[in-house]
């Protein structure tokens, strides 16, 4: 769950931290460019605020346009992808596995 | 024009290829040749299957001489847009960060292409992952408008709509989120259908937005949308969000009786004159066809682009979250620990569009922002589908421009990401609410000496994919737009 600061009075108008947002994406951005996304990224939102003049209080939030759900298909074993054609497109590997930095013993 | 000028339509092809008039080679050397002529200048396509289409060719000619029956689409060559899986085949969704990227399995709507004897004969340009509206995001080079070179083709499925309007393949794949089928199907003076969402799997389509991306595509004539359509359509186990439904059947009948709403939302006092014109004639002819059209409203119109790039943008952030240097694609080691790869790779893999709708779409899922923003884009999203949902009370279908204008010109709104967003401000409230849109020929404006086509939107109810196709075609048959071709001697020059 999410906890909510702008809720009522719908979206805010301050304007984001970019380098913030950046660093949840997982994106590094160029500290100097930030200045200029962070305008550009003001600019789209405040076209956006149009949306919190809308009173939407009872409407059901509506996810995707189908209302399907739970589909299962039959419970039967299957071949599944082989190893090989799995690491295929792997950067890097070691044997039957993928190869990521080391993350024990130091900062995540 | 010589006979190998431009591809004959999907249903003519698989009629000669039954009948032993044409072999399924013949058919694919010819769309190289075309596709060789034009793409220097055209740049539609990111790459080629030579080798494997004429192989596949072969194989079918051997079939029919054998008297092995064939599928519908039998000896067509058809081409892919640059986000289908086709097991060995690089799909890098016009990114840098998917270069060299082969999938390891194919699609189910390719495979059923396949299965269909059509033949793909490569993968098309796109903005990168689907994200734009002019062709001008991708890491591969920019597609063009085979009405003027100087003009974009519209976007994202923009080397699709490229390969079918100069005549390459008589059919193509796109993929339509907000609008990148039927946009650059207008600008490109061809035929573009998004499917209801969910009546084609997803399953091997790379993912933008999961609520919204549906496989659509692209033909010179309806005959040959409904063809693809049901070839492609039906339930698949492998996307539990697909309807439960057989493949789409074909519907007859013509327009006499049907009742068309005009919403007075997509047909707004700031549409030029010239265009206004073009749409005024669309309707003309459709009451002289036999259908009633009647004033409906789409109250929440105007909220409809805000929504959708909210929504677009979180469902993004989400499914691109894959890419960070481990799976597959580019790496880039970055400080050395596992954050800094992350950060890294997708800093240099991502263009800047797509990053920056991975931050709009993080930030609007973000702690404190997520109500304000994506929760209240979800409820306006329903608002959207109720006001389609008591229209279709009055109506059975529903009309308008699919663009406010023709193409317009690459660079035109690179700089401005509003203005391009705008671009697909009658197409994504069809997106929003899951519903069928059609976008057909309905005439051409003069713009700077050029003739630059405008597509017609056709809205159905969900699920009534076969009467939105139905009326498409009792349009066409009555009208003569859909023949006309671009000049392809500008294409072609360079080769002279």
């Amino acid at each position: 769950m999410t906890e909510s600061k702008a809720t009522s009075s719908g979206p805010s108008s301050q304007q984001p931290d970019v380098l913030h947002i950046a660093r949840l994406a997982r994106l590094a951005i160029d500290p100097a460019k930030s200045a200029e996304l962070g305008a550009q990224f003001a600019r789209i939102l405040a076209a956006f605020q149009v949306l919190s003049t809308l009173d939407v209080e009872g409407i059901e939030p509506m996810t995707r346009p189908t209302d399907t759900t739970d589909v299962l298909r039959e419970d039967r074993e299957r071949p599944s992808l082989a190893i090989e054609a799995a690491l295929a497109n792997a950067p890097a590997r070691v044997e039957n596995f993928y190869s990521v930095p080391k993350t024990v013993g130091g900062e995540l | 024009m010589s006979p190998a000028a431009t591809a004959q339509d999907a249903c003519a092809m698989a009629g000669a290829f039954q009948r032993g008039e044409r072999s399924a080679e013949r058919n694919v050397l010819e769309a190289f040749e075309r596709l060789d002529a034009a793409e220097p200048r055209l740049q539609a396509f990111a790459g080629t299957q030579r080798e494997r289409a004429l192989s596949q060719a072969r194989a079918l000619d051997r079939d029919r001489a054998q008297g092995i029956s064939a599928g519908v689409l039998a000896g067509v060559p058809v081409a892919l847009k640059s986000n289908m899986c086709w097991q060995g085949v690089e799909a890098h969704c016009g990114s840098r960060i998917l270069a060299g990227y082969k999938p390891p399995y194919t699609a189910t709507f390719v495979e059923r292409l396949i299965a269909a004897g059509a033949i793909p004969i490569g993968m098309t340009n796109m903005d990168e992952f689907a994200m734009g509206s002019s062709g001008e995001n991708s890491a591969f080079g920019v597609a063009r408008n085979p009405w003027d070179l100087a003009r974009t083709p519209g976007g994202s499925s923009s080397g699709s709509a490229a390969a079918v309007a100069a005549g390459i393949v008589p059919i193509a794949l796109g993929s339509d989120t907000g609008g990148s089928v039927r946009q650059p199907a207008a600008f490109c003076g061809i035929a573009g259908f998004k499917p209801t969402y969910g009546r084609v799997s997803r399953y091997g389509l790379i993912a933008f937005g999961s609520s919204l991306d549906q496989v659509s595509p692209f033909a010179r004539s309806l005959r040959d949308i409904e063809l693809v359509c049901h070839v492609i359509s039906g339930v698949d186990a492998a996307d539990s969000t697909t309807a439960q439904l057989p493949p789409m059947e074909i519907e007859a009948g013509d327009l006499r009786g049907l009742r068309i709403g005009v919403p007075a939302e997509y047909f707004p006092p700031q549409l030029a004159p010239e265009v206004r014109k073009v749409y005024d004639a669309a309707k003309a002819r459709l009451l002289e066809l036999g259908a009633q059209l009647v004033d409906v409203r789409l109250p929440h119109t105007e909220y409809a682009i805000p929504t959708y790039y909210v929504v677009a943008t979180a469902e993004a952030s989400s499914n691109l979250a894959r890419y960070e240097g481990i799976r597959y694609g580019l790496r880039v080691e970055g400080d050395g620990s596992l954050q800094g790869m992350f950060a890294a790779t997708r800093a240099a893999g991502f263009g800047a569009e797509v990053q920056r709708r991975i931050l709009l779409g993080t930030y609007v899922l973000s702690s404190g922002y997520y109500d304000a923003w994506y929760n209240r884009a979800l409820r306006v999203r329903r608002l959207l589908r109720r006001d389609f949902d008591t229209a279709f009370e009055q109506v059975d279908l529903i009309i308008g421009p699919t663009t406010p204008t023709a193409a317009f010109r690459l660079g035109e709104k690179t700089s401005d990401p509003v203005a391009m967003y705008l671009s697909d401000v009658m197409t994504a409230p069809i997106s929003l609410a899951g519903l069928p849109g059609l976008s057909l020929p309905c005439g051409f404006v003069e713009q700077d000496g050029v003739s630059l086509p405008l597509g017609l939107q056709i809205i159905g109810p969900a699920l009534s994919d076969p009467l939105v196709l139905r009326a498409g075609r009792s349009f066409e048959e009555a009208t003569d737009h859909h023949r006309r071709r671009p000049d392809l001697a500008q294409l072609q020059a360079v080769r002279a």
